[in-house]
């Protein structure tokens, strides 16, 4: 286990400290995007497309702009005179900024009212007339691939069809021959369905131009503030907004979960609102518009595992279609357009596996952001542990027993999986042990027996996931071609306390707290001495921001390494003071002190004060680093959750009776801030298993558009949760540490799914998709009686 | 059409021309300022804008300004006095029953509302009575914990001096 080398008054690695960015939030002091009002400023209304897909025949301002209040009406038609009616996507593909002749998908942005308020807006977009011709959208991404599918994108040139791009890992001919060769084979077909990430605070912005100054100040709720202002550099450069002129602000963030990576629409007509009227425009999403654009998963995976009839895993394959609405408009690296799905092939130890993915257009809003994992990781981990499941219950064997015989050993380890990561640590059998001794495993086991014997339906169900999180080195890594490091900036002022700022963006992960107990780790100045910022352009240094699970992995590593930066210097300054050579000066946290001799020292304070007061001769003053961390590896954490569950048969409710989550994130920072990841991630495993889900009806309507019906789990439906730690330390990063917070939402979903499943096997039933509401569970027993 | 309302908010008396459409929620963050109330959605689903009205925890999106006429309201701003915690509001803090912040205001003045008619709440019973205020972040766990110690706190503070 982790050791603290701090006392608790420093406040370093390992120490439950609480949060130093809890006051302004405890007192309605925290500052949001829809807190911002500045002097003048205007508020915008986006008018959206009701319909899936139409031609739009006509657009009647007038109506709008006799509503009081209505200054402006802003269509695609206008923003083509600047060219910015189209934006590029993260991944080569083009979003429409505002249409100028066609929406392609409901609730897509058609204009944007300005007003002095925003009731004034809201009456604006009521008012004006648009005409639509309505067209036959394309709903279900299977029959984007017909012959005679219409063409969606016949604005992109060469694009014959609604095929968007095939991406295949791995090694078919070899994964076909052991799949023909193997004792059992499974398969199925698993959808993991549409969902939004649903943040309590929406996405919103207020841009404000200066046309005297020409800089355009942004506060926009975004999780990467400065690959946003490079973003708005290239997409707007032609009209004069040049990077050095703008400055991004992300202010205090109401969740991100990945939904705040994308450039939404709207920010870009707020951006150009501002431009040409030279005052502060501001744009808050509503809740239904926020549900209704964006997304994540939408993968169909059509899954395949074989195996030995002994139980030995021998080879899967995974074939996806992938539905990615109107754009691809999926926020991740550029080389990676199905992300990090490529650990599919689980924590398990075998030689041959093939993944491919087929993605199309169609009549839906895109997306392709994360919902709170690292890139598509939760569709991969999906897949294989649902797969391990069901090979289990062909071969009758415990699905605990099949994992713990086909894990990758520790000290396998670093493992090349077949798809091509290099795993960096873990110990995956003490882990799921650790499970199992936890929830009591093998006495649920006879309970299960005995409940089954009456008739009753309990189910056990476990998951064993390996994340890869912490993108990335810039080798394979970038976003627009800009490398994913992250990075730290450290200043020591001369009474010893600090100010550290960082290129990543918190959004309730707190960072305020645990930047300054990596920095009170290192150079033994007391956390509370410590100031964090991040968010603002014009000062945090560049970073590409936070999600993924990357701060930890790429800033938190660049933060340490600054330190040591001080650290060395610091030495140097102490040798001087104590009047000995740098070689005979020791470090322990917090103090250098002079070798044999520990009564001769100096504090870090003592040190800092010199910096700047007595400093030898020939040294650059001050006690400030910056550095800049291009991550060696991914980071690889992982987990052992288990799920109990009971059914009624009567109405198919589920009661999930307990669950345990023992995660293995490397050495710890906060435990405290870590266990309160973990809870969040699992309710946010929950929230698919079992509830959400974005439904389209068949003319492309959006059925569940609110927070009424799209079920976001309440403090009801989300469980008393149980949580534990192995501690396997990262080998590369420096601080031995891993990114965590994803981890739960990553391994929740399979764990549920396998207890449900497991409890209504008796039925005969092998498989359901997930969310697996209580409705479901009630028709899956209907059908099997 | 306007109307004249006065109401108290906060122990401070304030008088303002509000549309009879205007809602409480956004005459509290928009025409006084104070930005600690939130939106969250359109539907009354998720809480954020919860504040007390006469003691009573109300979802100010879904209530109209006028209708607050002659009201005595407390939003977070004015729970405990500058430079101090609330009980509810140290339990947050203590137990690490808040993330991104954005529901807590809300959670906490539900809270308030919830342990004035229930001071010594089962679990079950804390999670009903804030199932109106959805939280993104914290799955929950810790605003449980939060308010049973607050229910402890609240309960000792209540407590006759021997």
């Amino acid at each position: 286990m982790f050791k603290c080398k701090t006392s608790a008054e420093v406040g370093g690695m390992g120490h439950s400290v609480k949060r130093k960015e809890d006051a302004r939030f405890l007192h309605g002091k925290g500052k949001y995007v829809d807190d911002v009002k500045l002097p003048g400023m205007l508020h915008m209304v986006m008018v959206r497309s009701p319909y899936a897909y139409a031609k739009i025949t006509s657009i009647n301002k007038d109506s709008a702009l006799a509503v009081p209040g209505v200054l402006a009406v802003i269509t695609g038609q206008d923003l083509a005179q600047y060219n910015l009616h189209w934006m590029p996507t993260l991944l080569s593909d083009t979003q429409m900024v505002l249409p100028t002749d066609t929406v392609m998908h409901q609730n897509q942005e058609v204009c944007a009212i300005i007003a002095t308020d925003r009731y004034a807006a809201a009456d604006g977009a009521d008012a004006i007339e648009i005409e639509y011709e309505p067209m036959t959208a394309i709903v279900d991404p299977f029959k984007a691939l017909d012959k005679d599918a219409p063409l969606l994108r016949p604005d992109k040139e060469g694009q014959k069809d609604n095929h968007i791009y095939h991406w295949e890992r791995g090694n078919r001919e070899k994964t076909d021959a052991a799949i023909a060769k193997a004792d059992v084979v499974v398969t199925e077909r698993i959808y993991l369905p549409r969902i939004h990430v649903a943040s309590i605070e929406t996405c919103g912005c207020v841009a404000s131009y200066d046309k005297d100054t020409e800089k355009l100040l942004v506060y926009l709720t975004t999780q990467a503030p400065h690959a946003i202002r490079t973003v708005v550099a290239l997409v707007a450069g032609h009209v004069g907004l040049s990077e050095e002129k703008i400055r991004i602000i992300s202010p205090d963030i109401g969740g991100g979960f990945g939904g705040k990576v994308p450039v939404y629409p709207a920010y870009v007509v707020a951006i150009a609102a501002t431009f040409l009227i030279g005052k502060p425009v501001k744009w808050i999403e509503d809740r239904s518009e926020n549900l209704t654009n964006g997304f994540a998963r939408d993968y169909h995976m059509d899954c395949t595992l074989a195996a030995s009839k002994d139980g030995k895993i021998q080879a899967f394959k995974v074939k996806t279609l992938a539905d990615h609405g109107y754009t691809d408009s999926s926020a991740n690296p550029s080389k990676y357009p199905t992300g990090m799905f490529s650990i599919c092939t689980g924590s398990y130890d075998y030689e041959h596996a093939f993944a491919e993915l087929d993605a199309v257009y169609t009549n839906k809003a895109p997306g392709g952001v994360a919902y709170r994992c690292s890139f598509r990781v939760t569709e991969a981990v999906h897949a294989i542990e649902r797969m391990v499941d069901k090979l289990a219950h062909k071969l009758d064997m415990d699905p605990a027993m099949l994992r713990l015989n086909n894990f990758i050993k520790k000290d396998q380890f670093p493992y090349a999986s077949p798809l091509g990561w290099s795993y960096d640590s873990g110990d995956y059998e003490a882990t799921l042990k650790k499970a199992m001794e936890m929830v009591g495993y093998d006495d649920f086991k006879k309970e299960q027996a005995e409940k089954r014997k009456q008739g009753k339906l309990m189910g056990i169900g476990i998951c064993t996931f390996t994340e890869v999180v912490g993108a990335g080195p810039s080798k394979d890594f970038d976003i627009l071609g800009i490398a994913m490091f992250d990075s730290a900036e450290i200043r020591v002022h001369p009474t010893g306390k600090a100010l550290a700022r960082f290129g990543t963006k918190s959004q309730g992960q707190g960072h305020e707290t645990t930047y300054a107990q990596i920095l009170a780790e290192e150079l033994g100045i007391p956390y509370t001495d410590i100031e964090i910022e991040e968010g603002d352009t014009d000062t945090a240094p560049y970073g590409l921001g936070t999600y993924a699970s990357r701060s930890t992995p790429t800033a938190g590593a660049a933060a340490a390494i600054a330190a040591r930066k001080l650290r060395d210097k610091g030495k140097k300054i102490a040798a001087y003071l104590l009047e000995v050579s740098e070689e005979d000066i020791e470090w322990e946290v917090g103090k250098y002190f002079v070798k044999g001799a520990p009564d001769k020292s100096k504090t870090i304070q003592d040190v800092v004060f010199a910096a700047y007061t007595n400093i030898p001769p020939g040294m650059e003053p001050g006690f400030e680093a910056t550095h800049y961390y291009d991550p060696p590896n991914l980071t690889f954490p992982n987990g052992a959750y288990i799920c109990v569950v009971e059914i009624d048969k009567e109405t198919g409710v589920i009661d999930v009776k307990r669950f345990v989550a023992i995660d293995d994130c490397g050495n710890i920072i906060n435990p405290m801030i870590v266990e309160g990841q973990i809870h969040g991630g699992l309710t946010q495993g929950i929230a698919p298993a079992m509830y959400e889900a974005i439904q389209y009806d068949e003319e492309g309507n959006v059925l569940n558009g609110t927070l009424m019906d799209y079920l976001v789990p309440t403090a009801v439906e989300s469980p008393h949760w149980e949580t534990g730690h192995t501690i396997t330390p990262s080998p590369h990063h420096p601080l031995g540490a891993k990114g965590v917070a994803e981890s739960p939402t990553v391994g929740a979903p399979p764990a549920i799914a396998n207890a449900i499943i497991d409890a209504l096997s008796p039925l005969g039933i092998q498989h359901l998709d997930i969310p697996i509401s209580p409705d479901k569970v009630w028709e899956a027993i209907q059908a099997h009686s | 059409m306007k109307h004249n309302i006065t109401l108290k908010i906060n122990g401070q008396s304030v008088s303002a021309e509000v549309d009879s459409r205007m809602l409480l929620v956004h005459f509290i963050r928009e025409h006084l300022s104070m930005t600690g109330t939130h939106i969250g959605c359109d539907t009354s689903n998720c809480g954020a804008c919860t504040v007390l009205l006469n003691g009573k925890s109300v979802k100010s999106c879904t209530y109209l300004a006028v209708r607050a006429d002659g009201a005595e309201i407390t939003t977070i701003e004015g729970l405990s006095p500058e430079g101090t915690n609330h009980p509810i509001q140290q339990a947050f803090h203590d137990q690490h029953g808040l993330h991104c912040g954005f529901c807590t205001p809300g959670m906490i003045l539900r809270t308030v509302d919830l342990l004035k008619h229930n001071p010594n709440p089962t679990e079950s019973e804390i999670r009903w009575g804030i199932s109106g205020n959805l939280c993104r972040c914290t799955g929950y766990n810790n605003i449980v914990k939060a308010i049973q110690q607050a229910a402890k706190e609240m309960a000792k503070e209540k407590q006759p001096a021997v």
